[in-house]
C-alpha cells in the first residue's frame, strides 16, 4: 500500500525517497487536522476511502506530475482512520534539480490529490457530535459516533 | 448486464448500503445506471442524480458507456488532503 497508511506519517522517510545526488531542492507539504473555527473544537477527523481508487488516482497524479517536470520524484501518503489534532493526514515530498519545479510540482500535487483523491472526512466534535466536511466547502450532518446499528 | 454499485462515506450512511448488485438493461451508460440504482434503493431519492461517479477506479462521465462486470462508484463531493 505505497500510497495509504493507517499511521503518522513520517516526513523524513518521504523525503529521503526523493533525495539523490542530481536533486538540488526537496519541498515537503504536510495536511494537518485543524480545529476549524466555524465549528467549534474538533477532535479529531476519521478519513475514509474508496481504497483500490486511491491507491490507482494518487498513482495517476504522480505519474502526470513527474512527466510535466522532468527530473522530478514524487514520495506521497495519504493517512486514513483516526487522526488527531495537529496530526497530518497527507504528506508529500518533492524532489527536483533546481528549487522552482520542487516548489511548483508540490503544489501541482496537493491541489490535484484535493481535486480527486476519492477520500471523506468525518469530523468528530468535542460535544460528541460529527459532521461530514467536503473540500468545497459542504458540510452535512453525520450518524452519531459507534458502531453500525 | 451486472454492474457493481459501491457507496461511500455520506452517500451509504444515507442509503444503508455499501455494496449493491445492479442488472442494468444495456446498452447503458453511467447515467442510466444511477437512475435505476436510485430507483432501487429504498432510500435511494436522498442520492443526488448527478453524483460524481467512479467507473472501475477511474473518475467517469455520465454519459460513459457501461460493460458487463462493471464496478460503479458513487463519490460523496470529496474531501482528501
Amino acid at each position: 500500500m505505497r500510497w495509504v497508511t493507517r499511521a503518522p506519517i513520517d516526513l523524513g522517510s518521504l523525503a529521503a525517497q526523493v533525495a539523490g545526488p542530481e536533486r538540488g531542492a526537496i519541498t515537503t507539504f504536510l495536511g494537518t487536522v485543524r480545529a476549524g473555527p466555524e465549528d467549534g473544537p474538533v477532535v479529531r477527523i476519521e478519513y475514509s476511502a474508496y481504497e483500490s481508487m486511491l491507491e490507482q488516482e494518487f498513482g495517476r497524479i504522480v505519474a502526470e506530475t513527474e512527466v510535466r517536470w522532468p527530473g522530478v520524484a514524487v514520495a506521497a501518503v495519504h493517512r486514513l482512520g483516526d487522526v488527531p489534532l495537529g496530526e497530518a493526514s497527507i504528506g508529500i515530498a518533492v524532489g527536483a534539480p533546481r528549487r522552482a519545479a520542487a516548489l511548483d510540482a508540490c503544489r501541482h500535487v496537493i491541489e490535484e490529490a484535493k481535486r480527486r483523491l476519492p477520500v471523506w472526512k468525518r469530523e468528530v466534535l468535542a460535544d460528541g457530535s460529527a459532521v461530514w466536511r467536503d473540500n468545497a466547502g459542504g458540510r452535512e450532518p453525520a450518524a452519531p459516533p459507534g458502531p453500525p446499528a | 448486464m451486472r454492474v457493481r454499485c459501491r457507496l461511500f462515506a455520506r452517500y451509504a450512511e444515507v442509503a444503508g448500503v455499501e455494496d449493491v448488485e445492479l442488472d442494468v438493461p444495456g446498452p447503458a451508460t453511467v447515467r442510466d445506471a444511477v437512475a435505476l440504482l436510485r430507483g432501487r434503493l429504498p432510500q435511494g431519492h436522498l442520492l443526488p442524480a448527478h453524483p460524481l461517479v467512479a467507473r472501475n477506479r477511474a473518475h467517469a462521465l455520465a454519459g460513459d458507456l457501461l460493460a458487463d462486470g462493471d464496478e460503479l462508484a458513487i463519490l460523496p463531493p470529496l474531501a482528501g488532503g
